[in-house]
């Protein structure tokens, strides 16, 4: 029995890859079939719950630099989809799955208040198939199955951001903008995965690699590479491509901001490097070419473009909508730097700036609660009334500054390193200039919760969030703090991750 | 007790003490008393390192690395044992005045007010310890943080727009200049530890040694260098106890204090002299010395005064280090101690002077002298200490700083030590004239008279309020004779390794 026991957990362990995807994906429709509102979250949150205890399993297991190969139904690769993890990719997916798990504590509360009851298992069922799409598309090896999984997740999300409606009916014009957006850069998302299986005949991510090796430039591999740059480009945010975003991240139920802000564009900036550095490996000079001539220039772009204008929001949330924006350049300028300590940087503040965000979004989930709205006017006031509230939010703030201590004060760090290392002056002054930007929107965040006086009734009669809200929210605050001192994990991954890419490989092939 | 066990507590304790100001906010006797105790305590584990150690140099006490080569790190030296005695024993006096000002004078949110200048003091010590330069900078922006609520005290437009400016600059500051410089100094010598004779020697050359140092002077935007000095008169808008320590001892010297540590460890004195990068450096501090004092002499309010007499005085110590020579870093180093005890001085005055009449002109304060004999008196002594003359602290560190210009052969240094003496008697002193010998100015404002005075009479602020600059007086006359002993005390940090 014992033996039977250990056993099945071992074979089970061999197929930790594929349940990473199936957990969430059979939880999904599993909440609509048992059709109970009161069952919906505790599924949900197991579901997500295991698969961030999978996604742990598999980062241990290659954080050392290995490389995990799961067949999916037995078919070698190419013929058969490949489900492909090494140090990069399980880090997302920890990241995803880590972050799905705080939110959704979260989301209890928050989602009772925000979404009518009626809704909330189908709620649920949404979340679960995003989450699904978001883990599918780190853990394949398959250039199509990212696709699919992209859109997985992408539809879900449409219906998510929708959900806001029942608090501000705009979420549905943003939820159709992102629609009308997102189909585009699936549209060329997939165009130029047509145009590598033209030039290649494989889907297989890794073997596509090879075969590009082999035959070098042309012009259908480099059509194809345009054409993934824009469409993944679109998910990411690139600045000038991010217009969808900031009405998205306002209007959508404040869990799904916070879920969304930490991990979508997360996912997309994977996808980017897993395209640039694996398929097309770091030595592909239309590649490079593209980074130093297009990336670098929008990132640095959006630090400045998207910081100034998160300068004059009048509302918090927003203001955090186009922060991320402005985040995503540092995160680019990391990827577009080309060497293993601006690759790291950026893989960091993926991290990084994951949790921050998500304690930011989290905290205006609470405000929304007791003050009715995020806008400066109602928020003023409100470090005397929420002041554990108020006071996770600054120490949001202070790591999206990038204050030392914090976890954005890493990233930071190694990303004007990397600058410095490859003797770019300039760009190292853009990076710490545009943090004074960040200065100045969290400072007005601070200056309204502190030093002005509640401005509605809501906000003089608030009191700090139920602990189902607070608990989740002071975990990701504490997190940023934590990852600002021990970063063993964080870099630890980064590190081994920005090596395996720049080697250009899924690991050894 | 074991010297790095005297090192944590005099972190943890002034970080404990904000907790239990916040847990005994309802009650406030007891946590004003419990803050005591805790000011107390981390003056007496200040004062175990200092017997433990005397004035050696300990072993970097690594509590955990961050990354390879940024650790959390802690050590004891001359110059760092200075300024947290300093820092701490002042706590005590300021701690007490603080209690005395802000009920005297019915302020409001005690409990915020109280915590975070715990936490201040927790920076502080953080700074002061500090093994290596990421230490510092950690500490170094949780000192801007933790006073920014002190400044913005009192919630008025006119605090929040100075808030805003001392934020703004510091912040400014730090992040844009300060980190990059840091950040190149570990890419170039490949650690960060506060090691004597600097790190730097044949890392960099040529006029990157210039342009780094360049980032520190004006990165450390708190030793308000100009034209980086518009954040300290902003921040008098603070409670006169925030001024009198933050903008007297914590915050200024923090800022000061960084600056002779990056001069000395980091690039090394030698090297300073030998490359001639600070030279240009040497005549921006003189510059500031002259013009701040020029601005204070034109500055009818008697805080703000002081605070242009603060930028002047910073940038004695700035030009310190600037003169390259070992004089001039004791020097630099002293007038650390002896600028705090005379500036400290006047802050209380000032603040006593406001707690009894609310007057903050310089122009009102005629005959004021005669009914505070106490506060004027001390401001007399503080205001001498200041300008320099003996017996008073001042003098010594002046006269170093004047041995280290001859030493140089920098005569127009001497020169401007010597106005900028002149311009300290012309801006001071007329305080204290006016004070004692022209007739008393009789306008009492109507409040002032419902708030403090029952028969319309002036007399000596509270025991509290008054007792505290007295104290800070006599120190500065002690230190005048002890002065000796400081410079023994602080020649290692300037010896030859």
């Amino acid at each position: 029995m014992a033996t039977d026991v250990t056993q099945t957990a071992a074979s089970l362990a061999d197929h930790l890859p594929v349940l990473q995807v199936l957990v969430p994906f059979i939880a999904a429709p599993l909440t609509v079939l048992i059709g109970s509102r009161r069952l919906a979250w505790p599924i949900a949150f197991a579901a997500s719950a295991a698969a961030t205890a999978i996604a742990f399993a598999l980062l241990m297991q290659v954080i050392g630099g290995g490389v995990i190969s799961y067949h999916l139904g037995g078919w070698a690769p190419p013929i058969g989809i490949e489900y492909r993890v090494d140090a990069t990719n399980a880090f997302v997916l920890l990241l995803v799955s880590g972050i799905s798990t705080v939110v959704l504590i979260y989301a209890r509360v928050s989602v009772a208040a925000e979404v009518p009851r009626r809704q909330h298992t189908l709620f649920y069922t949404a979340y679960l198939l995003c989450l699904t799409g978001l883990l599918g598309v780190a853990v394949t090896g398959d250039a199509f199955n990212v696709f699919v999984f992209l859109e997985i997740s992408s539809l879900s999300t449409y219906v998510l951001i929708a959900q806001g409606a029942y608090r501000d009916k705009r979420a549905l014009t943003a939820a159709f903008d992102y629609l009308i957006m997102g189909t585009i850069g699936a549209t060329f998302f997939v165009i130029g995965i047509g145009l590598l299986y033209m030039a290649t005949g494989t889907l297989n991510m890794a073997d596509i690699a090879e075969r590009i090796a082999e035959q070098g430039s042309n012009r259908t591999v480099q059509s194809a590479f345009a054409f993934i740059v824009v469409g993944v480009g679109l998910k990411v945010a690139i600045y000038p491509l991010h217009l969808w975003l900031p009405n998205a991240y306002t209007f959508a139920p404040s869990a799904i901001s916070a879920f969304l802000a930490a991990t979508a564009t997360k996912v997309a900036v994977y996808v980017l490097m897993r395209f640039i550095f694996t398929v097309y490996q770091p030595g592909f000079p239309f590649a490079v070419n593209t980074l130093i001539v297009i990336i670098i220039p929008f990132a640095v772009l959006a630090m400045f473009a998207a910081s100034f204008i998160a300068v004059f929001q009048t509302d918090f949330k927003r203001m955090l909508a186009y922060s991320s924006v402005a985040q995503i350049g540092y995160i680019l300028l990391g990827i577009g730097l080309l060497s293993e300590t601006g690759l790291t940087a950026g893989i960091a503040h993926l991290f990084n700036h994951a949790i921050t965000k998500a304690t930011l979004f989290m905290g205006v989930g609470a405000f929304v609660l007791r003050a009715g709205g995020s806008f400066y006017d109602r928020i003023e006031g409100l470090g005397r009334t929420m002041p554990w509230t108020s006071a996770a939010v600054v120490i949001g703030g202070l790591s999206l500054i990038g204050v030392p201590g914090t976890a954005g004060f890493i990233s930071k760090w190694l990303l004007v390193q990397a600058a410095l290392e490859k003797g770019w002056w300039p760009v190292a002054m853009l990076i710490v200039a545009s943090s004074l930007l960040a200065v100045v929107y969290v400072w007005r965040v601070v200056e309204a919760l502190y030093l002005k006086t509640p401005g509605t009734a809501a906000a003089a009669a608030a009191r700090d969030v139920p602990l189902g809200m607070l608990l989740p929210l002071w975990g990701m605050a504490l997190a940023t703090i934590y990852f600002g001192f021990d970063t063993n994990l964080t870099l630890g991954a980064s590190r081994t991750a920005a090596q395996a890419l720049l080697a250009g490989g899924f690991g050894a092939h | 007790m074991e010297t790095n066990t005297a090192i944590l507590l005099s972190m943890v304790i002034p970080f404990a003490a904000v907790a239990t100001n916040l847990l005994l906010r309802h009650r406030p006797n007891l946590r004003d008393g419990v803050t005591l105790a805790a000011a107390v305590l981390t003056f007496l584990s200040v004062l175990t390192i200092l017997a433990n150690e005397g004035n050696g140099t300990t072993e970097p006490m690594v509590l955990f690395s961050v990354m390879p080569g940024l650790d959390l790190a802690f050590n004891v030296e001359p110059l760092g044992l200075m300024f947290a005695i300093l820092a701490s024993g002042l706590w005590i006096l300021t701690h007490l005045y603080g209690i005395g000002y802000m009920r005297g004078n019915k302020e409001d949110n005690h409990t915020r007010f109280f915590a975070c200048f715990s936490f201040a003091i927790g920076a502080v010590m953080g700074i002061a310890f500090s093994a290596n330069m990421f230490t510092l900078f950690l500490f170094y922006e949780a000192l801007t943080i933790s006073t920014y609520p002190l400044v913005a005290h009192k919630g008025t437009p006119e605090a929040i727009k100075g808030a805003r400016t001392y934020m703004g600059i510091l912040m400014g500051t730090s992040i844009g200049l300060l980190l990059v410089a840091v950040i190149w100094t570990s890419s170039a010598a490949g650690t960060l530890d506060f090691t004597r004779g600097g790190i730097l020697d044949g890392k960099i050359a040529g006029p990157a040694v210039a342009v780094l140092l360049g980032l520190y002077a004006f990165g450390i935007g708190k030793a308000a260098l100009m034209p980086f000095h518009r954040w300290l008169p902003a921040a008098m808008v603070a409670p006169t106890p925030v001024s009198a320590l933050l903008h007297a001892v914590a915050v200024v010297k923090a800022g000061v204090f960084t600056m002779l540590k990056v001069g000395i460890y980091i690039f090394g004195i030698d090297f300073l002299a030998s490359t001639g990068a600070s030279e240009w450096l040497m005549w921006l501090a003189a510059f500031s010395i002259v013009a701040a004092s020029v601005v204070a002499l034109t500055k009818d309010n008697l805080k703000a005064r002081l605070a242009y007499s603060t930028i002047s005085q910073l940038s004695y110590i700035t030009l310190g280090m600037a003169l390259a020579n070992s004089m001039g870093a004791l020097g630099g180093g002293m007038h650390i101690a002896t600028h705090a005890l005379g500036k400290i001085t006047l802050f209380m005055c000032a603040g006593s002077i406001y707690v009894a009449t609310h007057k903050t002109e310089i122009s009102q304060m005629k005959g004021l002298g005669r009914v505070m004999p106490i506060t004027f008196g001390a401001f007399m002594i503080g205001a001498m200490s200041v300008i320099g003359l003996p017996p008073f602290a001042g003098s010594w560190s002046k006269w170093l700083l004047i041995v280290s210009a001859a030493d140089a052969t920098q005569w127009v240094m001497i020169a401007v030590l010597m106005v900028s003496s002149l311009l300290n008697v012309a801006y001071l002193l007329p305080v204290v004239a006016r004070g004692f010998f022209l007739p008393a100015d009789d306008k009492v404002s109507e409040a002032v008279i419902a708030r403090n005075l029952k028969d319309g009479r002036i007399r000596e602020a509270p025991l509290l309020v008054w007792l505290p600059p007295a104290i800070s007086a006599l120190g500065t006359i002690l230190l005048f004779f002890y002065a000796g002993d400081l410079q023994t005390f602080l020649a290692p940090i300037v010896a030859a390794n």
